[in-house]
């Protein structure tokens, strides 16, 4: 099986679905003759054409309203943000347009539409560049919103979003797209919805996804050494979650320590935290614990910014609290 | 912020405590649940262990001390933080919630000057706040372990998974049977007085003390029981040793299920009836006298009997027995048959109804089918309440009893 980037797992998605789909068209900043400020949309506009591969000006929410209205007049748009943070100028079209659309046109006007781009933080972008918005988008009904950590599940992920009928947000990450992976070649298709396992254990679930997967592999790796068997589950997506993924590993492991790159309130471990204790509350041995960011705006400063972020550190002194070893 | 560490009510009796030993000193670290020191109860040596994370920063308390209940022994705070500013000179009304006892019923007293209020007599357990995971209830109740055996080792001593499986297969299979679990679900009936015992009670008691003693003794022919004990251990050989003791409190507790009028307790307005058997096993210790508890013994063999009597004695008298294995028992049994004692009565253990003190076993001669000869004989004698059992309920009981230890083979009908 081939070994290729995350940025060009997700190349491979958008060329296969473009040449299965004419529907299928991208537009965002820079995704044309620059090829995608991150290099994701190299040789689409060669192969498809300026009439698929949409430059855009810098004005967020101008083009995620033309994708909206392209996606109602029966288009399947892929609309790239060149950063997650960038597309908060456009959350009114994303929100209350895309989000909405099916339901208040009473079922009649689909919106198959895919809202792309990197999410949470990088290196020392500083404060209004290294946020995390997977809590805000997960947060709405209509929308649903993956955040793969692997190239495999990348492709496969982007795939089954522009196939959907529905919004989908495709949460990616600057510092995933040089990750490499085993992609196999052609079609893979993973369903939205479903989690999964990315190291089986037995003492203590890691819930995670993106980013903090790798996190979270690092601190089960640290774990093991102390003879600690960690778990470590992928949501892969956050709506719907895949509530039977995390209830199953809880119940086989009892204890579960949640990672996330964002704030702590209202942020996605809280909702997983909710879910465990109310239908797991029998099975649980500890309080669940969660890893997140720090609650204040990202430092620019390199030690403090490291300080800031979830670290497999972290996680492990998490593990160790829900074991009662510390 | 400093946290004061007080004298906890470590037995439902508790009204002070001799500070034995420090287990830690001035300057060490201190995490909750570890034992600060060994403290002496009325009945056992306990350990106190510390509520709060931190430094040792104070002991208030010398060893070979002994303070009160609610006293300031020591002081918990960051390394660094005074003492003074952190440690009032007398403690404060209540103790800190971080302080709570494990007994609640053990009434906190406010300050060493007054005497701490009564303590009443419950069974240990009734009133312990019982912390737990809630995978430790749920696996608890589906083990039938009572949380309130288990001591518990998160955080304020809170129960979770690992203490329930740490305590191994002999420990669950103790705690399991420590709930009284019979049949129907309950643990005991409770009856209502009715006048003629109200009358008898008040009559008796006026007559002969609080609780109003009588006592029954009848001589058993021990030689089918000494053979079977005999050969019961050959069988055994390494495997364990039973003595005349333990097929004693089997025996007991068999005829305590036929005779359920006898394995009851007086509760002033009415009496409880026990549904399963808690032996009292009276043992004799340095400065004194303690009944470990073997619960649900009429649910147990003669070789768990024989262990569990074994290491209940050993440690009672080593004084590391907890609270809750010297109480709750329904009935007891005292024996001094290695004085050579011929029979004694036994003082009733309130608010159980009934002892049964047991003689030496020793060789007589007797008429058997119109012969004298020599047969091995031991001396029974029930110290009853009056109150609860009447004389031929008393002796119905131990007529059973006789029946059994005459004929071992009638403990299987």
């Amino acid at each position: 099986m081939p070994t290729i980037t995350y940025r060009d797992a997700l190349n491979q998605a958008l060329r296969e679905e473009m040449q299965r789909d004419p529907d299928v068209f991208l537009m965002g900043e820079e995704v044309g003759l620059y090829q995608g400020a991150y290099k994701v949309s190299r040789g689409l506009l060669e192969e498809f054409g300026a009439k698929r591969i949409v430059d855009t000006p810098i004005a967020e929410l101008g083009f995620a309203g033309i994708g909206v209205g392209a996606a109602m007049g029966g288009l399947r748009p892929v609309v790239e943000f060149m950063t997650w943070n960038f597309a908060v100028l456009a959350l009114d079209q994303i929100v209350n347009a895309a989000a909405k659309m099916l339901y208040m046109s009473g079922g009649q006007i689909p919106m198959p539409i895919v809202f792309r781009g990197p999410n949470g933080a990088a290196l020392q972008l500083s404060s209004q560049h290294s946020q995390a918005w997977e809590s805000w988008l997960s947060h709405i009904p209509g929308l649903k919103v993956v955040a793969p950590a692997t190239p495999y599940d990348a492709k496969g992920l982007l795939k089954s979003a522009i196939r959907d009928n529905n919004p989908v947000i495709v949460l990616e990450g600057e510092m995933l797209y040089n990750n490499k992976g085993e992609v196999p070649e052609g079609e893979i298709l993973i369903p939205i919805g479903q989690a999964e396992i990315k190291r089986a254990g037995s003492h203590v679930t890691v819930i995670c996804h993106s980013k903090t997967v790798s996190v979270a592999l690092k601190a089960a790796d640290q774990l093991a050494s102390q003879d600690i068997s960690a778990e470590v589950l992928d949501l892969r997506t956050l709506r719907p979650l895949d509530d039977a993924a995390i209830l199953g590993s809880v119940a086989k492991t009892n204890r579960a320590v949640v990672v996330e790159e964002g704030w702590p309130q209202c942020g996605v471990g809280a909702q997983i935290v909710d879910l465990i204790q109310r239908e797991a509350f029998d099975q649980l041995d500890a309080p669940v614990l969660r890893v997140t960011q720090a609650d204040v705006p990202m430092p620019y400063n390199k030690q403090l910014e490291r300080l800031a972020k979830p670290s497999p550190e972290k996680v492990v002194a998490a593990a160790r609290r829900v074991l009662y070893l510390d | 912020m400093a946290t004061t560490v007080v004298m906890e009510a470590l037995s439902p009796t508790m009204e002070e405590g001799r500070l034995v030993k420090w287990s830690k000193a001035v300057g060490d670290a201190v995490k909750t649940g570890e034992t600060l020191a060994e403290v002496e109860t009325d009945k056992a040596v306990m350990e106190l262990v510390a509520r709060a994370d931190g430094q040792l920063l104070k002991q208030v308390v010398a060893e070979g001390a002994t303070v009160p209940v609610g006293a300031t022994v020591a002081v918990i705070g960051a390394p660094g933080e005074t003492v003074a500013a952190a440690a009032p000179a007398a403690p404060a009304k209540s103790p800190q919630p971080s302080a709570v006892s494990r007994q609640p019923s053990a009434t906190p007293a406010p300050a060493p000057a007054p005497a701490p209020a009564p303590v009443t007599i419950a069974p240990a357990d009734a009133t312990r706040v019982v912390r737990a995971s809630p995978l430790a209830k749920r696996l608890a109740k589906e083990r039938g372990v009572d949380l309130k055996l288990v001591q518990g080792s998160g955080p304020g001593g809170r129960v979770v998974m690992r203490d329930l499986e740490g305590a191994g297969a002999a420990a669950v299979a103790v705690s399991r049977s420590a709930v009284p679990q019979p049949v129907d679900g309950v643990a005991y009936r409770d009856v209502p007085l009715t006048q003629i015992r109200k009358t008898i009670a008040k009559r008796l008691a006026a007559s002969l003390g609080p609780v109003p003693h009588f006592f029954l003794t009848t001589e058993v022919d021990m030689e089918r029981a000494a053979d079977a004990r005999a050969a019961l251990n050959q069988q055994l050989g390494d495997q364990g040793k039973i003595s005349i003791n333990d097929i004693l409190l089997k025996a007991t507790a068999l005829a305590l299920i036929k005779h359920g009028a006898c394995n009851a307790w007086w509760q002033e307005d009415h009496i409880r009836y026990w549904n399963d058997v808690h032996l009292g096993v009276a043992v004799a210790i340095e400065d004194g006298l303690i009944t470990p508890v073997i619960r649900n013994i009429d649910r147990k063999s003669l070789l768990e009997i024989s262990a569990e009597s074994r290491e209940l004695a050993g440690r009672a008298r080593e004084r590391r027995l907890k609270p809750e294995e010297y109480t709750g028992s329904t009935f007891s049994v005292s024996n001094l048959g290695m004085f050579e004692i011929d029979q004694f009565t036994g003082v009733i253990n309130p608010p159980e109804a009934g002892i049964l003190a047991v003689g030496t076993m020793a060789a007589k001669p007797v008429a058997v089918d119109g012969q004298v000869v020599v047969r091995r004989r031991l001396r029974l004698t029930m110290s009853c309440d009056h109150r609860v059992i009447d004389g031929a309920t008393g002796a119905a009981f131990l007529k059973t009893l006789k029946q059994m230890l005459e004929n071992p083979l009638a403990m299987l009908l």
